[in-house]
């Protein structure tokens, strides 16, 4: 048995080595030879790997603390961290070192953990013509520091400083690996994020300025501010996040850095690096500005059913394989944002679901059609036609990966894009039950446009471009195996995901009540 | 009257106008070891900054007192004699070539951070004013001072920096004169608003004031010696008039308005300065242009702060510190990548310059993240930090959206500019005559990286480590900077 104390500090120090095991490997990688380069991005993934078991290993306590559907009696109950950090690092600014985990930022911080592993193994097998693999390894470890941070950060500044840490890695990862039109592409991810952060840092200032404290845990549920303050805040988070997110109308950079991004970029980008945005407005926007939330809510709710719609639409009539993927990224995190809209336990729990759910199927997407488009050369929809004949596996993957994408109850889609519709349902008034119904009619027009994808993709006669191109190699079944698997699991047993959540998430929406 | 005058507050002073002697008369009796003799003194300068106590003052009459130490003070001496350090090792190599008279430009140097210093320690605002004459007049000489003549830039340089400079001061003179007149006060601690009929004459003179210090810090629209006085200029010298010279003009503007109501005029200053900078940068073709136009715009942002009164002066001296740090990492990082005796070039002369020349590309890179406030230059991110913060809290929310929308334009060309390091290198075609353009195979033959000498290596590297220093412990600065 150990003692309590042992175990926080224990739990300290791997809530450090999340934090630091990426950034020390990104620095070994980048000082290594360029004549090692294999052997550098070896170390990387050992690196993440490593990083990934300690992040997955912060959740050690929870299992025997509680159980996994133990609500308890207890009345409110409070936003408290499994595990924390508190260091004052820049007191004239206001900013402690201030990290901790919980239920809320546990699952992203694992999928991030997952995601970057399986992306730099990746990068062993095959590198994307450009730059130097280890450059690109490095790089995906720096991504993987920055978000790991902004999903630990518990002080409003420190989120702000690891939300700034990943835009130039992400712009040189896009610039350096990525297709033709890269640059344009990079340029236009890079400006149009700084332009949210740099209203992210109006909005923490607005905070820090009228509140005096940064600690996210003291001011969740509004530290008494002024209901303009939390307006204004609110109002800059809104922007800030629906930016990275990205939330219609200002998801227009997606598409091309997406189309651009090489494979791991998408991924990593795709599967956690939006997340930061949802994660952002559910600890942030609605945890300290909850009063400035219920006032905006419908604005949002109206937007993020306008996105599912959109993306849908856009969909419909995408030609490209990776350009319809980002797209439908859009719909998805309509769904998600509409989830946070509502404001209720069960909107924000979908919200989660979909975020974790998002990540992995997206994740697997975007490997699939960069694997596609590196065999085949084409990303046209049209040049790909009888992929089932040529490469059966590939086209079989595809299928499933698409399936769970829009939704299919059983796997992980389902739970999040559903119980945002039920969630607008009992949130009640005229206003939500048109939002669910536009909801579920997106998510009606999701299941046309994957299904157009498939039928394009899998069937009819092999073209020119499919013809004779190689099955699925091993290097790649162990990179999108974790994710299949995880598919299925968190679709079966969504409880997973939610359980943990449940109690910051009552704690956060309680504010408002 | 006999005045005590406590030289224990003078050592500064001493070290430094001490250096600026011993270089000439180094010059004289041996002809060489300038370089040696300057260099010491700078750290003598430094190491005397540290070592005066805390609130010494002296020239006094009553209470208010010419020269004053503060914690800001020593700081800024420090960065003062730390800039002098970096510029000479940044000229070395031209300097031993024979570019330049070596032991003019070390005692025109020097002579030029006892100006600093002066503006650093002053106490009145005629010493605040000589500081800056004695800071900036050794730099009209130097702008143009090369024994071989490669072009009428550098002439024309210095002669349009030496006109604008001599009208700015006579603008902060009469200015100063005006304040005088109306209030009786040229201490600063002793500045006060004008009352009664003398109200609207002081507020002329401390606008005249403030008009003439912002042509220091390139303030739009006061700005128009800066790019072409830069462009002229050898880069170690351009080096110096946009950290050190730049530096000297934030202290006097701060002096000045964290005492009287100048707000309005500043925050319009502030404005125009980062807009028109960061517009304009983003049309430019050289790099040094660039440069220049990018610190014109970053003087924006250091006045931002400044409108807000005594509420944003610590914020600004920070972001200054930051900035100045950042900016030699720059021009320090041009210097290697192009080599002694040349000037800054076009910026497709960096294509593929970030490949062939490791280190100080990775050192340019951090310099324009860092100026460009984004991760890994953390320290840029700190100090636009600090100027929002302080802006926020003082209650000019607006000012502070405008500074955030900026560095947003901002990104796009020190973008641009960074890209173009690490992006392919064009075939480079040779046209022989009477023949087919010839392709050449392997273009590294003709971009050779140039040899980097030792000093200026030393240099970036000895600034990008305390840039990333003072970029993961900006509280040490801070802390420095409140004593």
């Amino acid at each position: 048995m150990i003692a309590p104390t042992d175990v926080s500090s224990a739990l300290q120090i791997l809530l450090l080595a999340t934090l630091a095991l990426p950034v020390v490997g990104a620095l070994v990688v980048a000082l290594m030879p360029a004549r090692l380069d294999r052997g550098a991005r070896i170390v990387a993934t050992a690196f993440a790997a490593v990083t990934f078991v300690v992040a997955a290993l912060l959740a050690l306590p929870t299992t025997r603390d509680f159980g996994w559907f133990d609500y308890g009696g207890t009345g409110a109950p409070p936003v408290a961290p499994w595990a924390e950090v508190d260091l004052a690092w820049v007191p004239a600014l206001g900013i402690d070192f201030h990290v901790g985990v919980d239920g809320i930022s546990y699952p992203l911080v694992v999928l991030t953990g997952l995601l970057t592993l399986l992306c730099c193994g990746y990068t062993v097998w095959k590198v994307p013509a450009g730059g130097s693999g280890r450059t690109l390894a490095a790089l995906l470890l720096v991504l993987e520091a920055g978000i790991l941070g902004t999903f630990l950060a518990l002080d409003l500044v420190l989120f702000f400083v690891f939300f700034e840490v990943v835009l130039l890695p992400m712009y040189a990862v896009i610039a350096g690996w990525g297709g033709p039109e890269r640059r344009r592409a990079a340029r236009k991810f890079v400006l149009y994020t700084l332009f949210g952060s740099v209203l992210l840092l109006l909005g923490v200032f607005t905070v820090v300025a009228a509140a005096g404290t940064g600690d996210l845990l003291a001011l969740a549920g509004g530290y008494g501010l002024s209901r303009t303050t939390q307006c204004v805040a609110f109002a800059l988070f809104a922007v800030a996040f629906a930016v990275k997110a990205p939330l219609w109308p200002l998801h227009t950079w997606l598409p091309d850095a997406h189309t651009e991004a090489p494979t791991v970029g998408s991924v990593i980008l795709a599967g956690v690096l939006l997340k930061m945005g949802t994660y952002g407005l559910i600890r942030v926007g609605v945890g300290v500005a909850p009063e400035g939330a219920a006032w905006a809510a419908p604005v949002l709710g109206i937007l993020a059913a306008a996105a599912i719609i959109a993306g849908s639409l856009v969909c419909l009539r995408q030609t490209e394989l990776k350009r319809l993927i980002a797209y439908s990224s859009v719909g998805h995190m309509g769904f998600v944002l509409l989830g946070i809209a509502t404001l209720t336990v069960t909107g924000v729990q979908a919200a989660l679901i979909g975020n974790v759910a998002h990540g992995v199927i997206t994740g697997l997407l975007f490997f699939l059609a960069g694997a596609i488009k590196d065999r085949a050369h084409t990303g046209d929809l049209a040049g790909l036609g009888g992929l089932r004949e040529s490469a059966p596996r590939l086209a079989g993957l595809l299928g499933f990966a698409a399936i769970a994408s829009l939704g299919l109850p059983g796997l992980a889609g389902f739970w999040g894009e559903a119980f945002a519709v039920v969630a607008a349902v009992e949130r009640g008034g005229p206003l939500w039950i048109t939002l669910a119904v536009v909801a579920a009619v997106g998510g009606a027009l999701t299941a046309t446009y994957f299904l157009r994808l498939l039928r394009r993709v899998t069937h009819g006669p092999a073209t020119g471009a499919v013809t004779g191109i190689p099955g699925v190699a091993p290097a790649e079944w162990l990179a999108w195996s974790p994710l299949i698997l995880l598919t299925l699991v968190v679709g079966l047993v969504p409880a997973l995901v939610l359980a943990a959540g449940a109690d910051p998430v009552a704690a956060l929406t309680g504010a408002l009540r | 009257m006999i005045q005590a005058v406590n030289h224990v507050a003078l050592l500064p002073l001493y070290a430094a106008a001490g250096t600026a002697l011993l270089v000439l008369v180094v010059e004289l009796a041996f002809g060489r070891f300038h370089l040696l003799t300057a260099t010491a003194g700078g750290v003598a300068t430094a190491v005397c900054a540290v070592a005066v106590p805390d609130h010494a003052a002296t020239f006094c009459g009553g209470d208010l007192c010419s020269w004053t130490v503060t914690p800001h003070a020593g700081v800024m001496t420090v960065i003062f004699a730390g800039l002098t350090i970096g510029v000479l090792a940044l000229s070395a190599p031209a300097l031993r070539r024979g570019l330049a008279p070596v032991g003019e430009f070390c005692f025109l140097l020097t002579c030029s951070m006892t100006g600093g210093v002066v503006v650093a320690y002053a106490g009145d605002l005629i010493s605040l004013i000589v500081g800056l004459e004695t800071l900036t007049l050794p730099l009209y000489v130097l702008v143009g001072l090369r024994r071989v003549r490669a072009s009428a830039a550098g002439s024309s340089a210095a002669v349009t920096f030496f006109l604008i400079s001599v009208v700015s001061t006579a603008v902060a003179l009469l200015g100063a004169a005006l304040l005088y007149a109306a209030t009786g006060a040229l201490h600063l601690d002793a500045l006060v608003e004008g009352s009664g009929p003398y109200e609207s004459l002081a507020a002329v003179g401390a606008a005249l004031v403030v008009v003439g210090f912002a042509f220091k810090v390139a303030a739009v629209p006061l700005h128009a010696w800066a790019p072409a006085t830069y462009d002229g200029a050898p880069v170690p010298v351009a080096a110096y008039l946009s950290t050190a010279s730049k530096l000297g003009g934030v202290l006097a503007l701060a002096a000045v308005v964290q005492r009287l109501d100048t707000g309005p005029l500043v925050a319009v200053l502030a404005v125009l300065t980062m807009t028109v900078g960061n517009l304009v940068a983003l049309r430019q073709t050289r790099m040094v242009r660039l440069l220049a136009w990018s610190s014109v715009a970053q003087a924006g942002y250091i006045l931002a702060p400044l409108a807000a009164g005594a509420a944003g002066v610590q914020a600004a001296y920070a972001y200054a510190i930051f900035f100045v740090l950042l900016e030699f990492v720059a021009f320090g990082a041009v210097a290697a990548l192009r080599g002694p005796g040349t000037d800054g070039g076009d910026l497709d002369d960096y294509r593929g310059a970030g490949r062939r020349s490791r280190w100080p590309g990775a050192a340019l890179v951090l310099a324009f993240a860092g100026l460009a406030g984004l991760p890994p230059g953390l320290a840029g991110l700190f100090a636009k930090v600090a100027v929002v913060a302080s802006l926020i809290t003082a209650g000019w929310g607006w000012l502070a959206g405008v500074v955030a929308v900026n560095a947003v334009i901002a990104l796009a060309y020190y973008l641009r500019a960074a890209a173009l390091l690490y992006a392919a290198p064009q075939q480079p075609v040779i046209h022989l005559a009477d023949t087919a353009p010839a392709v050449v195979l392997d273009p590294d033959l003709l971009h050779r990286a140039p040899s980097v000498s030792r000093t200026v290596l030393a240099a970036v590297t000895v600034a990008a480590a305390a840039t990333i220093a003072a970029g993961f412990l900006p509280q040490s600065i801070f802390d420095a900077l409140s004593g």
